[in-house]
């Protein structure tokens, strides 16, 4: 396989990895039936964060740490928001979007374009050895493997755990929840700070591996609204938001592979149209019921099959509050 | 306890936007600056003569423009996220408009700004079309379509319109009868836009309350389902919704280029769309209030571009402010209306309920 | 188990619910819990049950003062309720929902063997692998009795259970009930308006009125005693004054209908002015299909219907509305009125169709409507602050005077037997006028008093019975379970 192939898949896993762990962090919120709509300005005041605290104790990790630490207080507000004080979501969620971008780059003004630590290029002994699989999967900085490691755990814990079942059933049906003695609002208040931790840590991805340092405008702005997209596109299934995030960066690499190709004529506006186009095509054929439709038309057989794989239903209670007295 | 007086409900009221302030001031400290002297700049970028104030009504104008569209939208319970794109697009046919068609002067503004309004509205539709017939939720459907704007916007700037032997991003200058005229040099403000922005006020106040498309709008916002058999056709009434919107962020689209910058470029609406709706998020139901609150954000926004000037500061401190004072507003909604409720127990215990958001609503209709 | 329960009480708002209850329950017996609508029956079980808190009083298990707060605790302390509408998770399978909820410690292995046994011993059918959404509502409801069951409860509440299970799945739950009390000692209570599941299953009664026990009575009772206890009085239903019929106003021709679940084929119906079509059938059987596909709510997939000599199959049901066909939900909040707006409002929108709303006119004719249909309420309250019954007036008001057709979803739901009888009182009016009417109902005493004919449907088919009056519950019973082809007339 030629290598400028294998080096364009390398940067793609790289640089799919926040939008792999942002996704696998809003499906952790959605699931208990919480949307946090505020993840583009999170995403930001994340990178933000993480970058500023990295240069000031020279430490990544601690950038990490505190990223993470603001992600999971910017979640908080929203559940707190919601449950405690009974306001929308989605209007807290917009709100906090464009405060946390605009936070993001008062902040950081003073560390615009500077130098600062990166986290460690990292390859895996042995196993980036495998040919092509281990110089795509194998050879990255920690959060890379750290996002395979939490696409599995966020799938065994949601699917394969009884603590999972209590998760999906408060976003599917926090009365049945309540009824089987599980504290609907405090899972509500654990997932959202928990996916609001992993948005912080897809935020530091940024500024502390994939797009290192803290530039204005943020190198990541849209790509919140992307990885809300993606869990959409995902089904709310670990799997499917990997890949789906695999999708779009493999899309946004193909765009700059072909723009550095000077004998490739593709105008550049359809290019970097495509992603929006493909995140409303996507958003048309989940939302419509165009893969039910098409299901429908398949043989018996293969429907049963595809069914678990393509099956788009939101969880059923997501956007809504639940009170018991 | 009883601590329901006037005084403390408006004690209540102002502590969300005092909190703002303070924290504000705390995160100005934090950088090593001082919040008074940031204060005070931006108190005299709104206010220190007439041009000042000339900037704040000229940011009032596209901002209380997309207000009032997104009073429409809200009240239809729609979630017109898309008005940036909208506000672009408006942008985009003005200055097409501008660019290639001579006309006399009056004409040609008047051909603009219809031109604007169409072009926002079309973009508006869109979206709408998307929700009605695909379900496709209008939050990621508008999100989606405001990339689609930027990116056509970047296309013609750097590309077809660009100015020639030029390299930054935008059309060359538009010819100066284009171009909204000032009421004068000391107070440079467009006379036209300004009359429009208010009959924009006076029309939606009009409309929603005293039309049967008001009410429809009403009814539809609150119940589809049940406006329906109430024999309102609630998909013309979003329809309609989201192309009065895209209409006026049309207008503010064209306000942008054919006044502020007098040129095409990207990212024209400069977040003032978005700003809108924090803004109609704090008036809630009280759309009366958008203006007046309206002219507090432009006034910090005006305000703040002599930051850079004068402290060689960030303007951002001025989305810091109003992010925050909305959403501590939002919160101390929420805060008060649980304590009158604390107040007056006699509220009937309720089993557990589920609430609807608008989310919820329309995800929920898509998979019917 | 017994259980004792001493001076109840609980309020909502100025209401009643439960005032001054005491009562005790014998393990071993099954008792039914009886009362119209709003009489506090369901209140009563939720306190029990942990779903709700008391106002005040005690409630002893076997002798001992029992404190709970919430269902889990409550079934801890052995008191398990099955709610009229089974508290499941749809996206679960059947084995998650059972093993959810259970001790921690239960492994997978082991919860699947002990649904399989449960299964075993009661006859359900329940495949652990399937998703909830594919079950029917009889078999969610032997989903979480097993459940409830396998959490070690030993008294077993039951709000309205027979309420859209088929005939086989009522006989089956039934001889599960009479084991768990009989045989095992079991404390069952049954909340339930069906008073011939009540004569045919419990041992005892107890009746409840505004909140109040009014009595109780050992089985078997005749119907005549339980209805004297519930009302105090004997209802009668009033008589149907005949009606001449006109030519057909509505005509669905060789229609295909389907949904997720169900498929609807070749029907056809002839709607005629001054009929009354009674919709029978389990919820979820094809009779919605066909009430929303006359209103527009509904594609068609083939055939065609027509409002007098128009074709409407298409048509959006605003266009239906302004030719004279009208359809109401069967969820009045939900689909029919608009949480938020005042009584005027609603009168607004549907007064006239002048682009200016005349706020002085709405108000006068909404002061018109609410002194003739008698509504408690004014023209300025919202409409969610008015009472059911007042909702269900004030969306009779809002209906034109005399449409060719109604189409109404379980126009009596929740409501008490003197607001079902205004509702039909205002119903036979319009039909006294021409007005055809085509309702569906799960009461089928309603559907034989009020019907010409009855359609009842089963999975998606669909059987005529042409002289409604003639028809019995027990006929009717047995056609809603499937059994078309024994044709009893």
């Amino acid at each position: 396989m030629n290598e400028e192939l294998i080096n364009l898949l390398n940067s793609l896993v790289a640089t799919a990895t926040p939008l792999v762990i942002a996704g696998i962090g809003e499906t952790i919120t959605e699931r208990a039936g919480v949307v946090n709509l505020s993840l583009d300005g999170k995403l930001a005041l994340t990178a933000m964060a993480g970058f500023v605290i990295a240069v000031l104790t020279g430490s990544p990790i601690i950038g990490l740490m505190v990223a993470m630490v603001v992600g999971g207080f910017v979640a908080w507000i929203i559940a707190f928001a919601d449950i405690q004080l009974r306001q929308d979501q989605v209007a807290i969620g917009f709100v906090l979007t464009l405060l946390a971008a605009d936070m993001a780059q008062f902040l950081g003004q003073g560390f615009t374009g500077d130098p600062g630590p990166v986290l460690p290029y990292m390859p895996i002994p042995l196993l980036r050895d495998i040919p092509v699989v281990g110089e795509v999967f194998f050879a990255h900085n920690p959060l890379v493997y750290v996002s395979y490691g939490l696409v599995f755990l966020s799938w065994w814990w949601l699917f394969r755990t009884r603590a999972g079942l209590a998760h999906r059933a408060v976003g599917e049906r926090p009365e049945a929840a309540f009824a089987r003695g599980t504290d609907v609002n405090r899972q509500r208040y654990l997932y959202t700070i928990i996916g609001g931790m992993l948005v912080g840590l897809a935020g530091a991805a940024y500024s502390l591996a994939i797009k290192p340092g803290w530039t204005n405008p943020p190198a990541m702005r849209g790509d919140g609204w992307i990885a809300l997209a993606i869990v959409i596109f995902g089904g709310w299934h670990p799997f499917r938001v990997v890949f789906g995030a695999y999708l779009f960066a493999g899309l946004r690499a193909l765009t700059s592979a072909i723009q550095r190709t000077p004998d490739i004529e593709i105008p550049l506006v359809l290019l970097n149209a495509l992603p929006w186009a493909l995140l409303i095509v996507t958003l048309l054929l989940v939302s419509s019921g165009a893969i039910e439709r098409l299901l429908r038309a398949l043989p018996r057989p293969l429907q049963k099959s595809l069914r678990g794989v393509l099956r788009s239903d939101p969880p059923a209670a997501l956007g809504t509050r639940f009170e018991s007295k | 306890m009883k601590i329901n007086t006037a005084a403390f409900r408006l004690l209540l009221t102002l502590a969300p936007i005092a909190l703002s302030l303070v924290i504000t001031a705390l995160l100005i400290i934090s950088i090593g600056q001082d919040p008074v002297a940031v204060f005070t700049a931006v108190w005299e970028g709104a206010f220190r003569n007439p041009a000042a104030f000339a900037g704040v009504v000229n940011f009032w104008i596209p901002l209380a423009l997309c207000c009032m569209g997104l009073v429409v939208t809200f009240t239809a319970g729609l979630w017109n996220i898309g008005v940036e794109g909208q506000m672009m697009m408006g942008a985009i046919w003005a200055s097409y408009a501008a660019q290639f068609v001579s006309l006399p002067q009056p004409l040609l503004i008047g051909m603009e700004i219809v031109l604007a309004m169409i072009g926002g509205a079309l973009w508006g539709l869109l979206i709408g079309l998307l929700k009605t017939r695909f379900k496709v939720n209008e939050i990621f459907g508008g999100v989606a379509m405001n990339g689609l704007a930027n990116i056509i916007a970047i296309h013609l700037v750097s590309g077809p319109w660009r100015e020639a032997g030029s390299n930054a991003l935008a059309t060359s200058p538009f010819p100066t009868e284009s171009l909204l005229p000032p009421i004068s040099n000391e107070f440079p403000v467009s006379l036209l836009t300004l009359v429009l922005a208010v009959v924009s006020i006076i029309g939606v106040t009009l409309a929603l309350n005293s039309t049967r498309w008001g009410l429809q709008l009403r009814a539809a916002g609150k119940n589809p389902s049940s406006a329906l058999l109430l024999g309102v056709p609630t998909e013309q009434v979003s329809l309609s919704a989201f192309m009065v919107c895209g209409a006026l962020a049309g207008i503010a689209g064209a306000y942008r280029v054919l006044f502020t910058f007098g040129s095409l470029r990207p990212l024209v609406s400069g977040g003032i769309g978005f700003l809108a709706l924090l803004v109609v998020l704090v008036v809630g139901t009280r759309p009366l209030w958008a203006p007046a609150v309206s002219l507090v954000f432009a006034a910090i926004l005006a305000g703040s571009t002599r930051l850079r000037v004068a402290l060689q500061l960030d303007q951002s401190i001025a989305g810091v402010l109003q992010g925050l004072t909305v959403l501590l507003v939002l919160m101390g909604n929420g805060l008060r209306a649980r304590m009158t409720e604390r107040a007056g127990s006699d509220t009937p215990d309720v089993a557990p309920v589920t609430t609807e958001s608008p989310l919820k609503r329309t995800e929920a209709a898509a998979h019917e | 188990m017994d259980i004792e329960l001493r001076h109840v009480y609980k309020r909502f708002g100025r209401v009643h619910a439960n005032n001054d209850i005491n009562v005790v329950f014998k393990g071993g017996r099954i008792v039914g819990i009886l009362g119209e609508n709003g009489a506090g029956k369901s209140t009563l079980m939720k306190i029990l049950s942990g779903y709700q808190p008391a106002d005040s009083g005690d409630v002893l298990i076997d002798g001992t003062s029992a404190v709970y707060r919430g269902p889990q605790a409550a079934i801890a302390a052995g008191v398990g309720m099955l709610q009229q509408d089974p508290l499941d998770v749809a996206a679960f399978t059947v084995l998650e929902n059972f093993t959810y909820g259970q001790a921690r410690g239960l492994s997978n292995r082991d919860a699947r063997a002990r649904l399989e046994q449960i299964s075993r011993d009661f006859g359900f059918d329940l495949d652990p692998d399937l998703p909830v959404a594919q079950l029917s509502i009889g078999q969610r409801q032997q989903l979480e009795i097993a459940r409830l069951l396998a959490q070690g409860v030993r008294t077993l509440i039951l709000d309205e259970p027979t309420t859209g299970i088929s005939a086989q799945q009522k006989a089956l739950l039934f001889d599960a009930l009479r084991a768990l009390a009989h045989d095992q000692g079991m404390l069952v209570l049954l909340v339930s308006h069906k008073l011939e599941d009540v004569q045919a299953l419990c041992d005892e009664v107890i009746v409840l009125r505004a909140g109040k026990l009014v009595g109780g009575l050992t089985m078997p009772a005749t119907t005549a005693q339980l209805i004297e206890l519930m009302f105090g009085q004997v209802l009668s239903i009033p008589p149907r004054p005949d009606v001449p019929m006109g030519t057909a106003v509505l005509q669905l021709d060789n229609l295909h209908l389907r949904d997720k679940r169900i498929r609807v084929e070749a029907l056809s119906l002839q709607v005629r002015a001054g009929e009354v079509i009674g919709l029978a059938g389990l919820d979820g059987s094809g009779q919605e299909l066909l009430m929303r596909a006359s209103a527009g709510l509904q594609r068609v997939t083939h055939g065609h219907i027509r409002l007098r000599d128009t074709d409407i199959t298409h048509a959006p049901y605003r266009d239906r509305l302004h030719a004279g066909l009208v359809f109401s939900a069967a969820g009045r909040l939900e689909e029919g009125l608009v949480a938020g707006l005042t009584l005027m409002d609603h009168m607004a929108l549907v007064m006239n169709q002048a682009a200016m709303i005349d706020w002085g006119k709405a108000r006068e004719r909404s002061q018109a409507q609410i002194e003739h249909y008698n509504v408690r309420g004014r023209a300025e309250d919202r409409i969610e602050a008015l009472s059911g019954g007042n909702q269900q007036r004030w969306l009779m008001a809002l209906l034109p005077a005399q449409p060719a057709v109604m189409v109404l979803e379980q126009p009596t739901r929740g409501l008490d037997v003197d607001s079902a009888q205004w509702v039909w009182q205002q119903l036979l009016e319009r039909r006294a006028h021409g007005t055809a009417i085509l309702f569906s109902s799960p009461d089928l005493d309603e559907l034989i008093a009020y019907s010409d004919r009855i359609i009842v449907f089963f999975a998606g088919r669909y059987y005529e019975v042409r002289d409604a009056r003639r028809a019995t519950v027990e006929q009717l019973g047995r056609l809603i379970g499937g059994q078309f082809e024994e044709r009893a007339s």
